[in-house]
């Protein structure tokens, strides 16, 4: 799968409340929670950006809360996929449960500018910068969580076991 | 074998674990609130599930949103009460009941030492005080334990935190912490499991290594864990309903770091906005206005987080177009609090003392700031819009220095209001 947008840039350590505030957890509806996708952060976000857009970001991406909010509201609201040099770990774990694709990669999270068109193939994990050239490779996503992917998330990984026996 | 290892391969069933490899575990308790919850629910029954795998150890507390803040909030809370009665849960927490669920847990005896418990908040790291292994999760790990009462796990790599010397006065586990974070920073720890030991560890109490235990995720950290000594048992006994079992780091263990901290000449620690990192001692934080203090929530709302805080403002009085709020993390703290005369104390002092939730600690309700507004709160994150307006802002600290922040209407420290 190949997924091709728009590089919308982001500082280090957003954290949860930032990529959703608690203000909007009333409620878990998906289309509701992309209206507010990266508020605090860039209150124009979702105004900005068309679906298929990426979120480059610094180290320790989605850091604080718990929240699956978190990726619900990203994916809800278009965005194809998440660079950068580290993530918060339940953060990653809720974005391969829920079936938001994330890349380990900081010189991709360094190069890239706001604005660059990027495309990265999810299967292999290359990023390439469009409007630059440049090519990167994303860290290798464990075979476990790849299994995860291929299943449709955690969910439905389990629903396979269970189909399996 | 680290004491994190031991547990974790108790709970897979093997003999040996290490850090990298994938494992499947059973688990002990699965948790969720308010507002993670409810999506849980909603996996669960598209999974077609029909019953939770085990009544007594799928554990719902509403304490966010709750008592209900609006009507969506209210809609949610309702969606834990329809399942708890459709599945006949064991512990479900009626307002009433209710309490931070952190505090709540360990207090009613349904976490201890030796389990795996996972939660959907990431404060679930709380309960490593108890020598858990314990760790916060989203809504789906949540559907997925309440089904079949596992989850998977990297086991991750431990990291070792020495704190030697003897605390000075007013320096509580929140200080420790702080100065930990401050030093590692918010992704010092970042997939690591924090096992924090050394004479000063040793002499702390419960409610202090709860608080430390319960900020290792503002390090990044998956886990944080105190070996149980003599203290730990203390608390337990006759606390928890599952015979507890204790384990210990082995001879063998191996760290990925060991960072050893002089706790001797540290000083309350403040962290300014908007990271927890970004923490230095009170005596450094010169002139700050502030509008709002919040005493409370699942880091310091324990009974001996009030009596310092009430030692402090004994016979004080909150300073003019402050707010004060003193939120106990329970009814029993909160009951506990009333017999010592501490709720009289933060009543004459002119603070609101409120039922427990965890309300403002995140920007919920009970306590939003406006644009502008600053808050010293006993809380855990300090991030941008946390605790209401994006443009408010939040300084982290313990409760004795949140008390004499309250009265004297800027960060202080609690040697210029007692003694």
């Amino acid at each position: 799968m190949k997924l091709t947008g728009k590089a919308w840039k982001f500082g280090a350590d957003v954290d949860t409340d930032a990529i959703i505030p608690a203000r909007r957890l009333n409620t878990s509806d998906p289309a509701e929670l992309a209206k507010y996708c990266m508020e605090d952060a860039d209150p124009d976000f979702v105004r900005k950006m068309k679906a298929g857009d990426l979120i480059v970001a610094g180290k320790n991406f989605g850091c604080g809360s718990s929240r699956e909010h978190a990726p619900i509201a990203i994916k809800a609201a278009g965005v194809s996929c998440v660079i950068a040099p580290s993530f918060a770990r339940i953060f990653y774990r809720n974005a391969f449960n829920m079936g938001l694709p994330i890349f380990e990669c900081a010189e991709a999270a360094a190069d890239i500018r706001e604005g660059d068109e990027v495309t990265v193939d999810a299967g292999t994990g290359v990023i390439r910068n469009a409007t630059t050239g440049a090519e990167y490779r994303a860290a290798p996503i464990p075979p476990f969580m790849q299994e995860l992917i291929a299943d449709g998330g955690l969910m439905a990984h389990l629903a396979k076991k269970a189909r399996a026996g | 074998m680290t004491i994190t290892e031991k547990i974790l391969a108790a709970h897979a069933g093997l003999p040996r674990v290490e850090p990298g490899q994938i494992i499947n575990v059973r688990v002990d308790v699965a948790l969720g609130n308010d507002i993670t919850a409810p999506i849980a629910i909603r996996e669960f029954k598209q999974a077609g599930a029909n019953r939770v795998f085990d009544r007594s150890r799928v554990v719902l507390v509403p304490d966010h949103f709750a008592p209900n803040k609006d009507i969506l909030s209210a809609e949610q809370c309702k969606v834990l009460r329809d399942f708890a009665r459709e599945q006949d849960l064991e512990h479900y927490f009626e307002i009433g009941e209710m309490g931070v669920e952190h505090a709540l847990l360990p207090e009613q005896g349904i976490v201890g030492p030796g389990d795996v418990v996972i939660g959907a908040d990431s404060h679930t790291c709380t309960y490593g005080a108890l020598g858990a292994f314990s760790t916060g999760v989203g809504s789906t790990d949540l559907a997925a334990a309440m089904i079949t009462g596992e989850a998977w796990f990297k086991v991750p790599e431990s990291m070792k935190f020495v704190y030697t010397g003897k605390l000075g006065p007013w320096v509580e586990g929140k200080d420790l912490i702080l100065a930990t974070i401050g030093r590692i920073g918010v992704d010092g720890a970042l997939y690591r499991a924090m096992e924090f030991t050394g004479p000063a560890i040793d002499a702390l109490g419960m409610d202090d290594r709860f608080t430390m235990a319960n900020m290792a995720i503002e390090a990044g950290g998956k886990s944080g864990i105190i070996a149980p000594d003599a203290t730990t048992r203390a608390y337990v006994e006759g606390r928890v309903k599952r015979p507890p079992t204790y384990y210990e780091s082995g001879p063998d263990a191996r760290y990925r770091e060991v960072i050893e901290i002089d706790c001797s000449r540290l000083r309350p620690q403040v962290a300014f906005p908007h990271l927890p990192s970004n923490t230095r001692s009170v005596d450094e934080a010169g002139t700050v206005a502030i509008d709002q203090v919040v005493i409370g929530s699942c880091t310091n709302g324990r009974i001996e987080d009030l009596r310092r805080a009430a030692r402090v403002m004994r016979g004080q009085r909150v300073a003019p177009y402050v707010r004060c709020l003193v939120i106990p993390a329970t009814q029993e703290i909160y009951r506990q609090a009333l017999q010592e005369g501490l709720i009289e104390v933060f009543l004459d002092a002119k603070a609101a003392v409120s039922t427990p939730t965890c309300g403002p600690c995140l920007g919920g309700h009970m306590g939003i700031l406006a644009k502008g507004e600053r808050a010293v709160a006993t809380t855990n994150r300090n991030f941008v819009g946390r605790m209401g307006h994006p443009e408010s802002e939040v300084y982290l600290t313990n409760p004795a220095v949140a008390a004499a922040s309250a009265v004297l209407g800027r960060i202080a420290s609690p040697e210029e209001v007692a003694a």
